[in-house]
């Protein structure tokens, strides 16, 4: 992905930046300027809490270039808490660990890179949801 | 608006064609077809192709095309909907004749995929989802529709085995297509051990990676009465989100429901009328959401249908009869353009050990994406 494509998407890519639709109270990820359950045009942003469950998920063993060192990785649709559905791989856990349901959360982490020396793609990826220290 | 009418089919055989190039490809079929319907000229060429720009690197289809089959000078146009692209041409062209702004057209849809290697097809492909949050996470398309399947099975308790019956079927009738890359038989027990490449899909639920090119000459009905093949009942297209985490209800296939629907009411049939479907097979999955998004079986209920034989010819409702993308092959830009030149087939009587007896009424559904572009086309003997 180019270094400006890359630049555009950060507030995505690292923090899940979203959007609340103003006339019809959905939440909106990724952000675009007409709401999609209501075609009204004013949003404001808001933040996500990264935490969603497994809607569905795959183990590939056959990846589109860039991503072939990594095979077999896990990708998932995750369904988010506040509403919208993601695509994203699921880290911190091999295939056989993962069930539709199950709960996961955000976490950043390196998604690929161009070439030897070209930049590296830093995004979201989603782990089984730790359970808190007692 | 005109009615049109099929009055010439041409394909090449489907596989791994080294020695051709595209331009090849897209000659033999437009050649073919013109010879079929016997004519030297047409106005106007529409080439549906999705991946010569990326894997070929070669873009400007039309010209191109309409140049090495010795048409210099009419209007030509490539017309791009990802693996919708060949039905996407067809229906410029038959928008063009029942406009009454051209008389002969030629739809064709070519596509080379074997000059590159797998990793550099796979990301091609891929380019039919949303690059920004799908694909850049690392999905293929083998990966969505391994999504999808998993879904599906979760939601309605079923095996992986009972997707079985998808594959044994369009091998079963890719065997007796001349045209079909892959033309042996394939068993259920083939199927359950075959190499997974998104788990829960593996090889035998996927459509290969292959070359090939079709086209069929369109023209007006009252002008062409002598020479009609077939009657193009309707042409329908509806869209979708491009994102498969966008959709309403990611099993639901909102956008092939929506296409059927038009073209159902443009022809004035319901899904009991027709007497075949080409169906968009590219996974076994797709088979399965769209029978049922089509109105040929509830949700949840499409695999049943594999199961109990009802899409075989002589059942029900006769699916992929000449091998469909998945025994015949799927060169994307080309496979909306093969589906409708079975149907002329198959409503000439001329589809051999695949006939579907009695077949007056077929209908064809080419997929973009994972379901955000759906066209139908529905045709009718003559």
């Amino acid at each position: 992905m180019s270094i400006p494509r890359n630049w555009r998407t950060r507030q995505q890519r690292y923090s899940l930046k979203a959007e609340v639709c103003n006339t019809c109270g959905n939440t909106i990820f990724p952000p675009r300027d007409v709401c999609p359950h209501c075609a009204e045009q004013k949003q404001s942003w808001t933040n996500l809490s990264g935490r969603g469950e497994v809607y569905s998920y795959t183990t590939m063993y056959n990846a589109p270039s860039g991503f072939e060192e990594y095979t077999p990785y896990t990708m998932a649709l995750v369904k988010l808490s506040e509403g919208p559905m993601l695509t994203a791989q699921l880290t911190d856990v091999d295939g056989n660990g993962v069930a539709i349901g199950m709960p996961v959360e955000m976490v950043t982490r390196k998604l690929t890179q161009d070439g030897d020396e070209g930049q590296i793609l830093y995004g979201y990826k989603f782990r089984p949801l730790l359970r808190q220290a007692v | 608006m005109r009615d049109v009418v099929i009055i010439g089919i041409g394909q090449t055989p489907v596989g791994e064609h080294w020695d051709k190039s595209l331009r090849h490809l897209g000659h033999d079929a437009v050649m073919a077809a013109m010879a079929d319907a016997g004519i030297e000229t047409a106005g106007a060429l529409y080439v549906g192709n999705m991946l010569s720009g990326q894997l070929t690197g070669q873009e400007h289809l039309g010209a191109l095309i309409a140049d090495f089959v010795g048409l210099r000078g009419i209007e030509a146009l490539k017309i791009e909907a990802a693996c919708g692209s060949g039905a996407a041409a067809l229906r410029v062209g038959v928008m063009a004749v029942a406009s009454g702004m051209h008389d002969v057209v030629l739809a064709c849809g070519v596509e080379k995929m074997t000059d590159t290697i797998g990793g550099v097809t796979t990301a091609a492909l891929a380019t039919a989802a949303d690059q920004e949050y799908e694909v850049s996470q690392g999905i293929s398309f083998a990966g969505l529709n391994a999504l999808l399947m998993r879904r599906y099975m979760h939601e309605f308790g079923m095996k992986h085995e009972a997707f079985a019956g998808f594959t044994v079927n369009a091998h079963r009738n890719g065997a007796h297509n001349p045209y079909a890359m892959f033309q042996s038989p394939v068993s259920e027990a083939a199927y359950l051990k075959a190499g997974m490449i998104a788990d829960p899909i593996n090889l035998l639920d996927s459509s290969p990676v292959c070359d090939g090119a079709a086209c069929v000459v369109l023209a007006p009905a009252d002008r062409f009465r002598d020479r009609a093949r077939a009657r193009v009942l309707a042409s329908a297209v509806a869209t979708d989100c491009l994102a498969m985490h966008d959709r309403r209800d990611p099993l639901a296939l909102d956008a092939v429901a929506l296409s059927s629907q038009r073209a159902y009411a443009q022809a004035r049939v319901t899904p009991a009328d027709i007497h075949l479907f080409e169906v968009h097979d590219a996974f076994s999955i797709m088979s399965a959401l769209s029978l049922e998004a089509a109105g040929f079986a509830p949700r949840g209920a499409g695999v049943r249908l594999a199961m109990d034989g009802e899409i075989a010819i002589g059942g029900r409702i006769p699916i992929s009869t000449m091998g469909g993308l998945k025994a015949r092959g799927h060169p994307v830009g080309a496979t909306g353009v093969y589906q409708v030149v079975e149907l002329v087939q198959q409503l000439t009587g001329q589809a051999g050990a695949n006939q579907v007896g009695g077949a007056a009424l077929g209908m064809a559904q080419n997929i973009g994406g994972s379901g955000a572009t759906v066209i139908t086309h529905i045709l009718s003997a003559i």
